[in-house]
């Protein structure tokens, strides 16, 4: 765990956690820790498992088996009325028969606060998050956006020791849903209170978070920063879920201290550092991935490469700033993708035309 | 037949089929007024005269204060026991429960008759006076599924996760009933007490059979019928239910309306079953 | 860079082992739901099946006068199934029953199909109210009109005598079977429209373009997409309609003479007059079970119906 300057302390910890429905588990065994006054992230399919861990952890349902505790105390048997986490639910769950002062305040009501301390908190949360002012709007008249901006509100004015966000952005529109992203980042800084957001999207992980744990099946496959899980992702699956990865058939014919000796498909025999096997290797076949933007159309005879290959161009997509070519490398199976930023003056090559590819094995990962 | 030509053909259907439905109602207030001793046409000009008898007429009164009663105990016993079933049923799983669910609601597919019968042989057999209370036992039985209809839709249009949030937001699960369900569901729990106390006011077979010596309103007319000379003032009575029932269902429908509004998306149509 | 695995935290905190099974279940959700379905549950045991369970039971007993002979006997099922009274009214109360059924859902269906796809849909509610007003006046005064519009010098008989269209008063419409069916069929339309128009808006109007789409004309499109899927609806309104009007009482009294009598004035004649409620109940249970057997029929025809056709 090497991207975060100071070491700081766990605030939520995950004790082996399992939730079982029927024969059907939920949470195969997740253990993990997630550190105070980071923004973390639950990434995966839906069915993974992330919603029923953070509903665990925010109390709405007990594990079948192992523990979950935060801020050192254990919460077996906790409420969610009584842990110190607030929710931001995908539906927003804002309260219709509230008017947004109403809704942000709900949750104070029940702490005694004296009427202008009560007010002052209410408005503070609601200029934290640009919507002063809004407190006598009835809540029907809000917009997804407002509506999500209530609810961060009313779970942020009660100082809780983590926020828990429920796919929070995915009822927004892309625009709308770009610019969310960057602020619950900034907000997430500005206030310094502990994020755990559960999401689908990966570009959204990736842009917000601190760490991520990227979950399959009930089990955390991988639990990393968003760099590390995008250039050293431990499997096939990771690879493929996070961007877009192509994989070559490899075959490992050594192993010498700190290097790892393959026979790559259409790129040859090559010598790679073992940490570009992030999730280790058994011997004999294995994959290795490299990323589309790895790997580099040579348009003139004057670009170089560290190494080449030559491929048929196989398919064209043009995205306007970006031109996604498809290209078969001789002695790989399917065709590898190659993305292109369309600079000034660099044309768009035709299917059928044969192009030089350049690569380098640093860019390379080893996975099993 | 093209789709216009169709739709012309089924709105004459449409029109003439109110025309039937409408036509015994429509002839109560020409009845009601007429001035003949027979409750007949030709109409011989208009009177008051039936109302006012109504109004002097201490029996009657007497029925109406008993189907008040009635009416009202069932209705306010029913909406419970329907609020504790509809929740049950929208929100949780129980072991049984499509069993449970359909014989609380058997009452809505069993002729009345049966559930009179019914009663009257176990008040017998437990040697029990029949009475006013009796009948209400029988009404809370009918009004039960109706009023589950009605709040089983209201508690499913709650979004659950509104009653999630308030408990993160530190709220018991009493308070969160409180604070949260109930003023979303209160709509539906009118509702329920409108159209609930409308079935009571109305029924007639269960009154009669557990009724002694206090009538209800409809055992109360079914004894006027017999009599000629009543039958006047009968339809003079069928014509002020006929504008109270309306107050009262253009009441229910206001707060159906409410409630889609407040709990969920709006769907436009929907009715009473 | 940490997998899962180097995450572990260092204690070894006990989890909370929970039994799964009925156990568990129970002690959750399913406690909680049992729990607040109790009240009305145990309402409807205390006041309907133990009650049922009494008429059955004393519909093998005998009365004698005002005390109950309690040894077992068959004698009243035997009576009512075999006198040729009650079998005559019994099978009359299908038979109205049957009658009034497929006359108020064949009325009913057009109309909440008119609603359902030629109404604007901001007006639909309007319509429902529309239909739904007439039957919130009094059940027994509505009755009571039939009476006034039907009978010998009702308003049809004068009606029609104005305009010349006949020379004496009719006779047979009021005090039969028939003046039974249309009161009945009257009084039951809306509940036979509602069903049907709710199955009638739930049918996804993008499966009647396809169906255009695929070349079906109006009519066959509603043969073989629509009236398919309005069947659930159908068979809905015709069980509640059929039902309850098997043991109605009010109706035949009041307008059916002594050609439309029905069970359920006999069934009460058992309990008041005659003082026999043995054979009162012996008769209740017959009708109940009758009229369940014919539901689950309907019901059980339909589904292999539905089957059939691979629906």
């Amino acid at each position: 765990m090497s991207q975060t300057e100071t070491p700081r302390r766990p605030i939520i910890e995950l004790d082996r956690v399992e939730k079982h429905y029927g024969d059907v588990a939920a949470l195969a065994g997740v253990s993990a820790e997630i550190r105070e006054g980071e923004f973390f992230s639950l990434l995966g399919p839906s069915g993974c498992g992330k919603t029923t861990l953070l509903r665990l952890i925010g109390g709405f349902i007990e594990p079948t088996r192992g523990a979950v505790s935060i801020d050192g105390k254990p919460m077996t048997g906790v409420p969610a009325n009584h842990r110190p986490t607030n929710m931001v639910f995908q539906s927003y769950a804002i309260f219709p028969h509230l008017n947004v002062f109403e809704n942000v305040a709900y949750g104070l009501k029940k702490q005694r606060l004296d009427r202008a301390e009560m007010r002052k908190r209410v408005e503070d949360a609601l200029a934290m998050v640009d919507l002063a002012g809004y407190g006598a709007r009835p809540s029907h008249a809000l917009s997804g956006g407002q509506q999500q901006r209530v609810a961060l509100a009313r779970a942020l004015v009660m100082r809780p020791r983590v926020l828990l966000l429920d796919e929070p952005l995915s009822a927004l529109d892309k625009k709308l849903r770009e610019q969310m992203e960057v602020e619950l980042r900034h907000l997430q800084r500005h206030v310094g209170i502990t994020f755990l957001l559960v999401t689908h999207d990966q570009e959204e992980a990736l842009i917000m978070s601190d760490r991520i744990a990227v979950m399959f099946e009930g089990r955390i496959a991988q639990l990393a920063s968003p760099e590390e899980l995008y250039r050293r992702p431990v499997s096939r699956r990771v690879a493929s879920f996070i961007g877009v990865m192509n994989f070559l058939d490899a075959r490992l014919t050594g192993e010498a201290g700190d290097s790892l000796s393959l026979d790559v498909a259409a790129l040859g025999r090559l010598e790679v550092p073992r940490d570009q096997a992030p999730g280790g290797v058994n011997g004999g076949q294995v994959s290795v991935g490299i990323r589309p933007e790895m790997l580099t159309i040579l348009f003139s005879d004057a670009d170089r490469a560290e190494r080449e290959i030559e491929g048929e161009v196989v398919d064209v997509n043009y995205y306007g700033d970006m031109t996604y070519y498809e290209v078969r490398l001789p002695g790989a199976g399917t065709p590898a993708t190659i993305s292109m930023r369309n600079t000034a003056g660099r044309r768009i090559l035709r299917e059928g035309t044969t192009a030089r590819v350049g690569w380098s094995p640093a860019s390379l990962v080893v996975l099993d | 037949m093209n789709e216009r030509g169709a739709s012309g053909w089924l709105k004459g259907y449409a029109v003439g089929y109110l025309a039937f439905l409408y036509g015994p109602v429509l002839l109560l207030p020409i009845l009601a007024f007429n001035d003949s001793a027979v409750v007949n046409f030709p109409f011989r000009g208009i009177t008051t005269r039936w109302f006012g008898q109504l109004w002097e007429t201490p029996a009657l009164h007497q029925a109406v204060v008993n189907s008040l009663y009635v009416g009202l105990s069932s209705a306010v016993i029913a909406t419970i026991l329907g609020i504790c079933a509809a929740r049950a049923s929208a929100r949780f799983k129980f072991p049984a429960k499509r069993g449970i669910m359909g014989f609380i609601m058997l009452p809505l597919v069993l002729p009345e008759i049966i559930v009179a019968v019914a009663l009257l042989v176990m008040l017998m057999q437990f040697g029990l006076d029949l009475g006013l209370w009796a009948v209400i036992l029988g009404h809370v039985l009918l009004c039960t599924p109706f009023s589950i209809a009605i709040l089983t839709s209201a508690f499913l249009n709650l979004d659950r996760s509104l009653e999630e949030a308030s408990l993160d937001l530190g709220e018991t699960r009493l308070g969160t009933f409180f604070r949260v369900t109930l003023p979303l569901v209160a709509p539906g729990i009118i509702s329920s007490l409108l159209i609930s106390f409308t079935i009571s006011f109305d029924e007639f077979i269960i009154a009669f059979f557990l009724t002694a010596t206090e009538p209800t309103l409809p055992v109360y007319i079914w004894s006027q019928l017999r009599f000629t000379s009543r039958l006047p003032s009968v339809v003079a009575l069928g014509c002020l239910l006929l504008v109270m029932s309306l107050v009262l269902l253009c009441a229910a429908e206001y707060f159906r309306r409410r409630a889609m509004r407040r709990a969920g998306p709006a769907s436009a149509t929907g009715g009473y079953l | 860079m940490s997998t899962a695995g180097d995450a572990l935290p260092s204690a070894t905190r006990a989890g909370t082992p929970a039994r799964p099974g009925w156990r568990a279940r129970l002690r959750g959700d399913g406690l909680q739901g049992l729990i607040l379905v109790s009240p009305p549950l145990l309402y409807a045991l205390l006041l309907l099946a133990a009650p049922l369970a009494m008429v059955a039971t004393i519909s093998f007993w005998t009365q004698d006068y005002l005390t109950f002979d309690r040894t077992p006997t068959l004698k009243n099922y035997a009576e009512a199934w075999t006198d040729p009274l009650y079998r005559t009214l019994m099978l009359r109360s299908l038979a109205i029953s049957g009658t009034v059924t497929a006359a108020t859902v064949l009325l009913a269906f057009p109309i909440a199909y008119y609603v359902s796809f030629h109404v604007a849909p901001r007006r639909k509610a309007m319509w429902l109210f529309l239909i739904t007003i007439p039957f919130w006046t009094s059940y027994l005064i509505r009755v009571f009109l039939w009476k006034v519009i039907l009978g010998y010098n009702g308003v049809l008989n004068s009606g029609l005598l104005e305009l010349g269209l006949i020379e004496t008063p009719l006779t047979f419409i009021l005090y039969s079977a028939s003046s039974v069916v249309i009161t009945l069929a009257h009084a039951w339309a809306p509940f036979a429209i509602l069903p049907i128009f709710v199955a009638l808006e739930k049918i996804d109007r993008s499966l009647l373009e396809a169906a255009e789409d695929l070349g079906d004309g109006p009519l066959r499109r509603f043969r073989r997409v629509t009236l398919p899927l309005a069947m659930p609806g159908v068979i809905a309104a015709a069980l509640i309609v059929f039902i309850p009007t098997v043991g109605d009482y009010v109706t035949p009294r009041l307008v059916g003479g002594t050609d439309g009598l029905m069970i359920a004035n006999m069934i009460q004649v058992q309990f008041g007059k005659a003082n026999n409620a043995p054979l009162g109940a012996a008769l209740s249970i017959s009708a109940m079970l009758i009229v369940a057997a014919l539901a689950s029929l309907f019901l059980w025809l339909n589904r292999r119906f539905a089957r059939g056709r691979g629906a």
